[in-house]
């Protein structure tokens, strides 16, 4: 059984304008694998409760677990965990749980990790365990964002660019490149599955999270582009409600 | 249809309340259309009672979940079968 657990914040880590990482302790947590969530239970004084699924952003660490939260303006559960949930504070998590979204670092194939935006969370859970666990499975992560302002983890994923042996990350912006970039902001397309992924014929395992329609277009991108679609796993972070 | 779903890796928790394993891994067949694909890969309404999880292919109802105060109402018509990962046979102990 996914039992619930109680958790309490220890730290809060702010990530953009608009998300936060939550750092929590949780009583008895059994241990996640990477790309594992957990659902949140909120209960107001009248008993009304509110649950939400956040991705694990960390990598498996004791009885601490991250969840970064990005703000879903009006939401019920994200302003109150971003703005109002303060350091001691329990929160109710049940899980971890998903067996199908998540990288076991003994499985040997190579590995792409698709983002866009909030995405990352789960897929930076893959990419610190990789590192936590010295496996050398070559990694590439495509990192679709609006602009670098909207890039989560930016100063780790800087270090982690240059530190962890074969990890190598490249950027998509839809809105707005830095200066001096290279190329038009665009939506991620086949080409950039074609040129910053990995050649089909390698099998490499892919993962593929962020809004419904980039998931969609991209799994879509990696078929055409010659993928086995039974290689190819998503997870959609959709319209939550908050 | 409206296209505010989300994903079919939410139900693992909740179907956790009722089954000993994670289901989110397991496959099931769309009794409407026969597509097979795991329950993660299913499209979530979750501002219905409750939980339903559509087949992406011909989007009719594969799973309904609805939790009551004491109780889970678990309707699986729209599945054929589910096929869930179980760990190897151990061998015979005789």
């Amino acid at each position: 059984m996914a039992m619930w657990h109680v958790a309490h914040l220890v730290q809060r880590r702010r990530e953009t304008a608009t998300a936060c990482t939550l750092v929590l302790a949780v009583d008895d947590w059994p241990g996640h694998v990477p790309g594992q969530h957990v659902d949140v239970r909120l209960t107001a004084p009248d008993g009304y409760q509110a649950e939400r699924s956040y991705s694990i952003s960390s990598a498996p660490d004791g009885n601490t677990v991250e969840l970064t939260v990005q703000r879903v303006p009006d939401g019920e559960v994200s302003p109150y965990l971003i703005d109002v949930f303060s350091v001691g504070d329990p929160v109710e998590i049940r899980g971890p749980v998903g067996g199908w979204f998540v990288w076991r670092p003994t499985e040997p194939a190579p590995v792409l990790l698709v983002a866009g935006g909030s995405g990352i969370a789960p897929l930076m859970a893959m990419v610190r365990a990789r590192r936590a666990t010295g496996s050398g499975v070559p990694f590439r992560l495509i990192y679709s964002v609006r602009t670098d302002r909207d890039v989560y983890f930016a100063d780790e994923l800087r270090h982690r660019a240059a530190d962890d042996q074969g990890l190598e990350i490249s950027y998509v912006y839809t809105r707005q490149a830095p200066d001096g970039w290279p190329g038009q902001p665009h939506r991620i397309g086949p080409e950039d599955i074609r040129e910053r992924g990995w050649p089909p014929e390698r099998e490499p395992q892919c993962f593929v999270c962020g809004p419904t329609g980039l998931v969609e277009a991209v799994a879509d991108s990696l078929v055409a582009v010659g993928h086995d679609a039974q290689r190819v796993k998503t997870e959609r972070f959709g319209p939550t409600g908050g | 249809m409206t296209d505010q779903y989300i994903d079919g890796n939410m139900l693992a928790g909740p179907l956790r309340e009722i089954f000993a394993v994670d289901l989110s891994a397991a496959s099931e067949q769309c009794a409407t259309c026969g597509s097979t694909r795991p329950f993660a890969a299913l499209r979530v309404y979750s501002h219905a009672p409750g939980l339903v999880a559509r087949c992406p292919d011909c989007e009719e109802v594969v799973l309904r979940l609805v939790r009551t105060p004491t109780s889970g109402w678990l309707d699986l018509r729209g599945a054929v079968f589910l096929r869930v990962p179980l760990p190897a046979l151990a061998p015979p102990v005789l």
